[in-house]
């Protein structure tokens, strides 16, 4: 008989093995220090902001949108504070996409993974989970302890597991509640929400949202991380050898001793390593790695074992940062016994940086330049031209005008060509016969057919380039673009 | 693991099937579990689909399915859904005045939208797309218009037509001057140049104005009028401008006084309600040839 292999005995290094290694449940222990303290503080705000942004109001005048940031989708329009954005300016995004990329990329060449330790969505929100789970179910050891008693399942045990799965369903809603604010009047629509009488499209989304939440933050969390984001493999192409990351000193961490030897080696003069086997920096660490075992995929950076090493390190009376922001060059650095340096400035955060700044300022620039009003316009294809009974030439323009701005605008349109051109608005009242004057209402386009007539003895060529204006009579704004003139 | 005659591959880990040739044994290789469950399922979904739904083709009919559901009875409903929507904007069309609908921009877009897509439905096989015309159907983007050009005349053309046998229509036509033997063939060519020179075009060598002039006062005048400049009461086109629904040139002047013209218009009351016609006549005098 051949030699047999249980498949569920291969792991991922086997090149046979399954692609996927069962997830391994982390029971992070709780920490506190610098990193703590600073993802507690980005949380607050990040949640903070994301929570509360769609009850911040923004007067506008009347009868427009009063709230600050809205994208208001059956009306094709995007608020945010003093900018509002119509559809055909969606390049906005593009830029501010842009911006966040080089943004993202700067990150990674400054300090690492700051991105995913400190403000990815899925930290943030796995990260809440945690705690509630923590301040359910207890610390790491409790939580170890009463899963492992598994079958045992007392009153206590089901309440608890209860209670923490209703925590985790109301922050889940609240989430996909707050996303359907800003889609819609935010104090209007909780006030539906809250009377089941919002559209039942809102309902929908947020039950989207909850159950994605409360899936990926209560369930999947570092396996999205690992498993299903591509930034960690993007990030491993765009780091170098000076970009500061999450690393153990194994130069000042080996030989791991226990903190009894160390003492009595060090009482002798001979060199001992720091690190004394503790297993704190895996206790606290959210994707259950080892971080001495060097930067790894899983993991995110997200400090909290340089807080667990540094709290042990201060208890023994050893110097912190045994595990610290830092590289593979100051190891080899102080290995050496050099000093070690850090180069924040260096080429790649340069360019980095003048992306970010030139990207920026253009989106500027174009904002501050925006013009409020506007005009397209497309010539009649069938017929091209027509002749009238005089001889003269006429062609017809669908003419579209965009009013941007907060109020009703009268403009007048001109038209000049290098014949004597004539133009007509079908049902416009003209004030003066060749200008005719239209109201365009505020924040809404309006089309108009517009005829233009060469005289009979003018012999336009084929075709010649006509210049439309749309003149603000009130404010004096002109908008201005080209089409051609056509003869038959 | 399922164990197939107790045999496993050392290689894969595998079990095998048993089936062996030539020393090549086929490993086993089942449909994964959810695959095997969702594909029955999907049978039995089929069958409550047939009870559910009309499915089954019978000789001269087909199954109805539970609650009589067909997809025309649904088309149908969203069909009068729209009819409601638009029923109070088509009318308000309806009551307004042609006059007030083409100062009222909203009524203005209404009617010309409206007005487009039945124009696109029932007119654009002779007039074109874009009301240009051809040879024999009037450009309606110019400003000659054979039965007038007012808003008023322009939807009494719509609603009754031309020579459409309608009661109301507009009647009037030209003559077959040469085939009923009235003109003879050199007083034809001699009018048709008379005609040319009207509207300023070259004329033949050695044309008799005169002559021309005298045939065109007997027998053309009574319609298009002394100086050729039409009768829309009469459908007779003004022959001293430069446009021409049948050609300017002599050949095809010379074919219209022998053999008669006499295009029709159909008349499309009755066929569109009074409020589409409406918007339909704004329509065609915003193409641009209104007057």
């Amino acid at each position: 008989m051949n030699k047999t292999v249980n498949p569920n005995e291969l792991t991922s290094d086997d090149d046979n093995g399954p692609l996927f290694v069962a997830q391994k449940k982390v029971y992070p222990q709780s920490t506190s220090g610098t990193f703590r303290r600073i993802k507690w503080g980005l949380m607050a705000f990040c949640l903070g902001v994301y929570y509360f942004l769609p009850f911040v109001r923004w007067n506008r005048g009347l009868g427009a949108p009063s709230q600050a940031v809205l994208v208001d989708l059956p009306n094709s329009r995007f608020y945010f504070f003093f900018i509002e954005l119509w559809p055909q300016e969606v390049y906005y995004f593009t830029g501010l996409l842009i911006v966040a990329a080089v943004a993202l990329f700067l990150m990674n060449s400054v300090g690492g993974r700051i991105w995913c330790g400190y403000l990815c969505p899925q930290t943030v929100w796995t990260d809440l989970f945690y705690a509630v789970e923590r301040f359910v179910e207890g610390d790491r050891r409790e939580r170890m302890r009463k899963d492992k008693a598994g079958g045992a399942l007392t009153l206590k045990r089901v309440s608890d597991i209860a209670l923490k799965h209703a925590i985790w369903l109301m922050i889940a809603w609240w989430t996909g509640g707050a996303w359907v604010l800003y889609f819609n009047d935010a104090p209007t629509l909780v006030k539906q929400l809250l009377t089941f009488q919002a559209p039942m499209i809102a309902y929908i989304w947020i039950g989207i949202l909850t159950a994605t939440t409360y899936v990926l933050a209560g369930f999947m969390r570092e396996q999205v991380c690992t498993y299903m984001c591509p930034w960690p493999r993007i990030q491993a192409a765009l780091t170098d050898e000076w970009a500061l990351n999450v690393t153990y000193r194994y130069d000042r961490g080996e030989k791991r001793t226990s903190v009894k030897k160390a003492a009595e080696l060090r009482a002798l003069g001979k060199h001992v390593g720091d690190c004394v086997d503790c297993y704190q920096c895996v206790a606290v660490c959210p994707t259950g790695i080892d971080i001495r075992n060097g930067p790894q995929l899983e993991c995110i950076q997200c400090g909290l074992c340089i807080d667990a090493c540094d709290n042990v390190m201060t208890r023994i009376g050893r110097p912190k940062r045994l595990i610290g922001y830092d590289n593979d060059i100051n190891i080899q650095r102080r290995l050496d016994g050099k000093a070690p340096i850090y180069r924040i400035v260096r080429a790649r955060t340069i360019a980095y940086s003048a992306i970010i700044a030139a990207v920026g300022g253009i989106m500027l620039y174009v904002l501050a330049t925006r013009t409020l009003l506007d005009l397209n316009v497309l010539h009649d294809r069938n017929p091209v031209a027509v002749k009238l009974s005089d001889g003269s030439i006429r062609n017809a323009y669908t003419v579209r005008l965009l009013n941007k701005s907060g109020y009703d605008r009268v403009v007048a349109i001109d038209a000049d060509g290098p014949a004597n051109l004539t133009i007509h608005v079908v049902g416009a009242d003209s004030v003066t016969p060749d200008r005719p004057v239209i109201v365009i209402p505020r924040d809404s386009t309006s089309e108009l057919r517009l005829l233009v007539t060469a005289p009979a003895d003018s012999n336009p060529e084929k075709s010649i380039p006509v210049r439309f204006h749309v003149t603000d009579i009130g404010l004096g704004e002109v908008a201005t673009t080209t089409d051609n003139f056509v003869s038959p | 693991m399922t164990e197939h005659h107790g045999e496993f591959d050392s290689v894969s880990g595998r079990s095998t099937t048993g089936h062996e040739w030539d020393g090549i044994k086929e490993l086993n290789t089942p449909l994964p579990r959810w695959w095997v469950i969702t594909f029955y399922l999907t049978i039995v979904w089929a069958i409550g689909y047939w009870i559910v739904y009309p499915a089954w083709p019978l000789i001269s009919s087909n199954t109805t399915g539970l609650f009589g559901y067909s997809t025309r009875a649904d088309v149908a409903v969203e069909l009068a859904n729209l009819e409601k929507i638009r029923g109070d904007k088509m009318a308000a069309l309806g009551a307004a005045s042609l006059a007030d609908i083409e100062k009222d921009p909203a009524l203005l877009a209404l009617a010309r939208a409206k007005g487009k897509t039945v124009f696109g439905d029932n007119c654009a096989p002779c007039h074109g797309s874009g009301g240009a015309g051809a040879k024999g159907y009037p450009n309606l983007n110019d400003d000659d218009w054979l039965w007038g050009g007012t808003l008023d005349q322009i939807m009494q053309t719509i609603q009754f037509g031309a020579r459409s046998g309608h009661a109301k229509t507009h009647e009037g036509q030209m003559l077959a001057f040469g085939k009923d033997g009235v003109l003879k063939g050199d007083e034809i060519v001699t009018v048709a140049n008379y005609v040319r020179l009207l509207s300023g075009l070259s004329t033949r060598k050695g044309f008799d104005a005169a002559k021309g002039e005298k045939i065109f006062a007997d027998n053309c005048a009574a319609c298009h009028g002394d100086g050729g400049k039409g009768n829309p009461e009469l459908g007779a086109p003004n022959l001293t401008d430069k446009i021409w629904l049948y050609g300017s040139d002599e050949a095809t002047l010379i074919e219209t006084i022998s053999q008669g013209r006499a295009g029709v218009m159909p008349a499309w009351e009755g066929r569109l309600d009074p409020s589409t016609i409406k918007a339909m006549a704004v329509y065609v005098h915003s193409l641009g040839g209104g007057k």
